[in-house]
């Protein structure tokens, strides 16, 4: 009862631990089952890949670089059609055709270069303005510049018109510069551009004329540079020494008047004092006025002498554009010289004036001097202003006073008849002496004069020059003029000509080509359409074969699947087996061998074996081989202790005897049985003891056969093990017979490599 | 079937031993009563009593041993 409780429970527990390893392996087959189902497909479809991502990279370098396209079009044939396909011709027609349109272009451009060259030349020269802007800007410079000098002397009304006139005089030069520069330009670039038609490229001459034109901008721009300074500074220095000799003569006029005044007018003492102050100041401002006057004609006449040097230095450049610059400068120059020269006689004029005056105011001083002398020597006490005392002198002085003064006027009286006398003479003496110096200075004037006017003349005559000059220049412009008219007329109507020829040339060769150009379009078309179809014949072809293929695969792979389905269910069939522990059964078979069953449907063999399974394994599992062994050991000695009862010797002596004889006989554990048996080996003892060995070396099959030789009450009671054996022996052989059936399908439905 | 076997001569065993000792008993109770009266005692009853008990276990050992297939049943009480 103990015992079967323990079974029980033991079976219970295998039960409820021993179906987790069986369910388990349902879906580990499924999984196996598919990944090595689908090896196959992932195999092709790689090399698919592989394969279009070779071709795809090679068009894609071709198309990148032209010299790879060409090999692989030489080695590899019909790789050019593909190329061809893929990507258009290859770039050969191109060239030639732009090569032509390009040296069509170049004579093109050549030509209106020329033209171009003239037509400025031809056009530039009556109008001052639009060929050199550049001179504009240097001109309104150059006004700027005048501009800044009028600013910067800030002189007094009656020079202001003078600076007027320099603006003016300035202003037209340039214009006549301006003039000057560009007639003076034209003729010189014309014969050079006529002369570098025949000789030089265009690009040369036009290099050589900008390059002269620059040179000539150069000297001018530094040459009137040095003018205007130089005429700036002399200007300026003219008119500050104009304006100090205008000072110097005011302030000798001023003086001169101040020491009339005082001479003769008859003002009270107080004041005269005063006088006497302001003559003195007014001699000092006289003297340093007149002083200034000198200093500032020193520094006039210096510039003065510089700007002639510049002048002749300007000369001297040779240079066409300068001389009217060099006119208008020597112009400017003599006209400071006269105003110069008529500002100092006016002041040497005023200076012999003042000269007079001053002569005359030193007499009168020095009479008065003597005069108070006497009357200081007569009356010593007596103060100097003897005209205000009137109440102070005694008889005596005053008759002193008389006395001195009757001989006083009896000496004057005589020298006065003396002087009436000499005066004749003095005044013949005197008008010889201003005649002379009158000559002196009439020579003098004049020779400024003719001076003068011969540098008028001189300048009069440059500036005629210089018209006749522009005005030959004109026409001269006027005549080439007509003559680069004409001769862009003809150049028009040859080019026009040229250009008729030229495009009917040009649409010639264009037909032409466009022909070549259509017939080898249509040839390639046809050859490409010839090659898809080819393709696709072959495509389409490939792809049938591909399908049949892959369908047969599929087949395949479906045995293969089912093989190894059943060879799944089978091993785990087999598995369940070996789940025997000691003493304790292995699990049903039943979920194993339905697996089995369900993994061999339309398989008969396999169906009949799978049915062939005994109903107890299936129900309650069978006992391993190791705990039947162990069983056997323990009821070999029951046997031992049995041998003797049988159904007809039955009662307990027998069974005494029965235990006596186990007790005492001896055999061996295990013994070899022979290949046949004979009567004399069925000895319960002897079957035990090969049973016993046949058990120890794994042969469980001929134990059992053995074990079934027992009679009587031995095997009566091996019974159960017999019965136990018989169905592991069963079941085992099932197992192994669609194992083996598994494997066979197995191994048929593999592929060979 | 070993287990039968030897469920079997447990059983016979014990019912041997028993059978056997009841007889003693017997034997010795009935030879206490009836020479209690008489001066000299007997002892035959004992052996008598335990002969009996033995043989009739040997008996039905070898009855159980004898019908191999016959299993022995037991009831079970509903509780």
């Amino acid at each position: 009862m103990l015992r079967a409780c323990l079974r029980g429970a033991n079976s219970s527990v295998r039960k409820n631990f021993g179906r987790t390893p069986l369910t388990n392996l349902q879906p580990c087959r499924h999984y196996t089952a598919g990944e090595s189902g689908s090896g196959a497909g992932k195999v092709v479809a790689a090399g698919l890949v592989t394969v279009g991502g070779g071709i795809g990279g090679t068009v894609l370098y071709a198309k990148w670089d032209h010299k790879f396209r060409a090999a692989v079009e030489t080695n590899v044939p019909y790789s050019d059609r593909l190329l061809g396909l893929a990507l258009g011709p290859a770039s050969q027609y191109g060239g030639p055709l732009q090569k032509q349109t390009e040296s069509v272009q170049h004579g093109y451009k050549a030509e209106t270069e020329k033209k171009s060259s003239e037509s400025p030349a031809a056009e530039g020269g009556a109008v001052p303005a639009p060929p050199a802007p550049s001179i504009e800007e240097a001109s309104v410079e150059a006004t700027h510049i005048i501009s800044a000098i009028s600013e910067v002397s800030s002189i007094p009304a009656p020079c202001d018109s003078e600076v007027a006139a320099f603006k003016e005089e300035c202003t037209e030069c340039h214009a006549h510069k301006d003039t000057a520069v560009s007639a003076m330009e034209e003729p010189e670039t014309e014969p050079g551009a006529s002369e570098a038609l025949k000789e030089r490229p265009v690009e040369e001459v036009t290099a050589r004329l900008a390059q002269q034109d620059q040179e000539e901008q150069e000297v001018l721009t530094s040459v009137s540079a040095s003018l205007d300074d130089s005429l700036a500074s002399s200007a300026k220095a003219t008119l500050q020494a104009i304006g100090a000799q205008e000072a110097a003569l005011q302030a000798i006029a001023q003086h001169t008047l101040r020491l009339k005044e005082a001479m003769e007018a008859e003002v009270p003492p107080e004041e005269k004092s005063a006088q006497w102050k302001d003559l003195e100041a007014s001699l000092a401002e006289r003297t340093s006025a007149v002083t200034a006057a000198e200093t500032a004609l020193s520094n006039a006449n210096e510039a003065l002498h510089s700007l002639k040097a510049v002048i002749d230095s300007s000369k001297g450049l040779k240079v066409a554009a300068v001389r009217p610059l060099v006119l208008a400068a020597e112009e400017n120059l003599h006209n400071m010289v006269v105003d110069l020269d008529k500002v100092v006689t006016k002041v040497q004029s005023s200076e012999s004036e003042a000269k007079i005056v001053s002569q005359y105011s030193e007499l009168v001083n020095e009479a008065k001097l003597q005069f108070q002398r006497e009357v200081t020597s007569l009356t010593p006490e007596i103060q100097a202003n003897w005209k205000g005392l009137t109440g102070k002198l005694s008889e005596d002085d005053l008759n002193s006073l008389i006395a001195h003064a009757h001989r006083r006027i009896d000496q004057l009286n005589r020298e006065l008849a003396e002087q009436r006398v000499r005066e004749q003479i003095h005044i013949d003496a005197s008008l010889e002496q201003q005649r002379l110096e009158d000559q002196k200075a009439l020579e003098k004037a004049v020779s400024t004069a003719l001076q003068h006017v011969k540098e008028e003349a001189r300048l009069e005559q440059e500036r005629k020059l210089s018209e006749m000059r522009e005005v030959m220049e004109a026409e001269m412009r006027t005549q080439l003029r007509r003559q680069a008219a004409a001769h862009t007329d003809h150049v028009q109507d040859v080019l026009k000509v040229q250009e008729t020829e030229l495009r009917a040339d040009a649409e010639q060769v264009l037909i032409r080509k466009l022909l070549e150009q259509e017939t080898s379009y249509r040839q390639l078309s046809q050859e490409q359409l010839d090659d898809f179809t080819l393709d696709m014949n072959t495509a389409y072809a490939r792809l049938k074969g591909v399908e049949e293929a892959i369908d047969s695969h599929v087949l395949a792979e479906e045995e293969a699947r089912k093989a190894h389905h059943l060879w799944l269910s089978v091993e785990a069939l087999n598995f369940t087996l070996k789940t025997a522990e000691a003493d304790v059964p292995t699990q049903p078979l039943e979920g194993a061998a339905q697996a089995v069953r369900d993994s061999c449907h339309e398989n008969d063999f396999a169906l009949a074996l799978a049915s062939a399974l005994p109903e107890e394994s299936l129900q309650r599992g069978v006992y391993s081989e190791a705990s039947l062994r162990a069983r056997f050991n323990a009821l070999r000695s029951l046997a031992r202790r049995v041998a003797l009862v049988d159904e007809t010797h039955n009662s307990l002596y027998q069974y005494f005897l029965s235990y006596l004889q186990a007790a005492l006989l001896f055999e061996d554990k295990q013994e070899a049985p022979p290949a046949q048996l004979s009567s004399d080996n069925l000895d319960p003892f002897k079957i035990l003891s090969y049973a016993s060995f046949c058990l120890e070396h794994g042969d469980l099959e001929l134990a059992a056969k053995l074990v079934n030789q027992l009679r009587g009450e031995a095997r009566r009671v091996v019974e159960d093990w017999l019965t136990e054996a018989r169905l592991t022996l069963e079941t085992r052989q099932v197992v192994s017979l669609l194992s083996a059936y598994a494997n066979a399908v197995g191994l048929g439905t593999t592929q060979a490599p | 079937m070993a287990d039968v076997h030897g469920r079997k001569w447990d059983r016979c065993l014990a019912d041997t031993a028993v059978k056997t000792v009841t007889g003693l008993g017997l034997g010795v109770l009935f030879s206490v009563v009836l020479f209690k009266l008489s001066p000299s005692g007997r002892t035959w009853p004992v052996s008598l009593g335990s002969g009996l008990g033995l043989g009739m276990g040997y008996a039905n050992c070898q009855h159980d041993l004898r019908s191999p297939y016959l299993v022995h049943g037991s009831m079970v009480k509903d509780q």
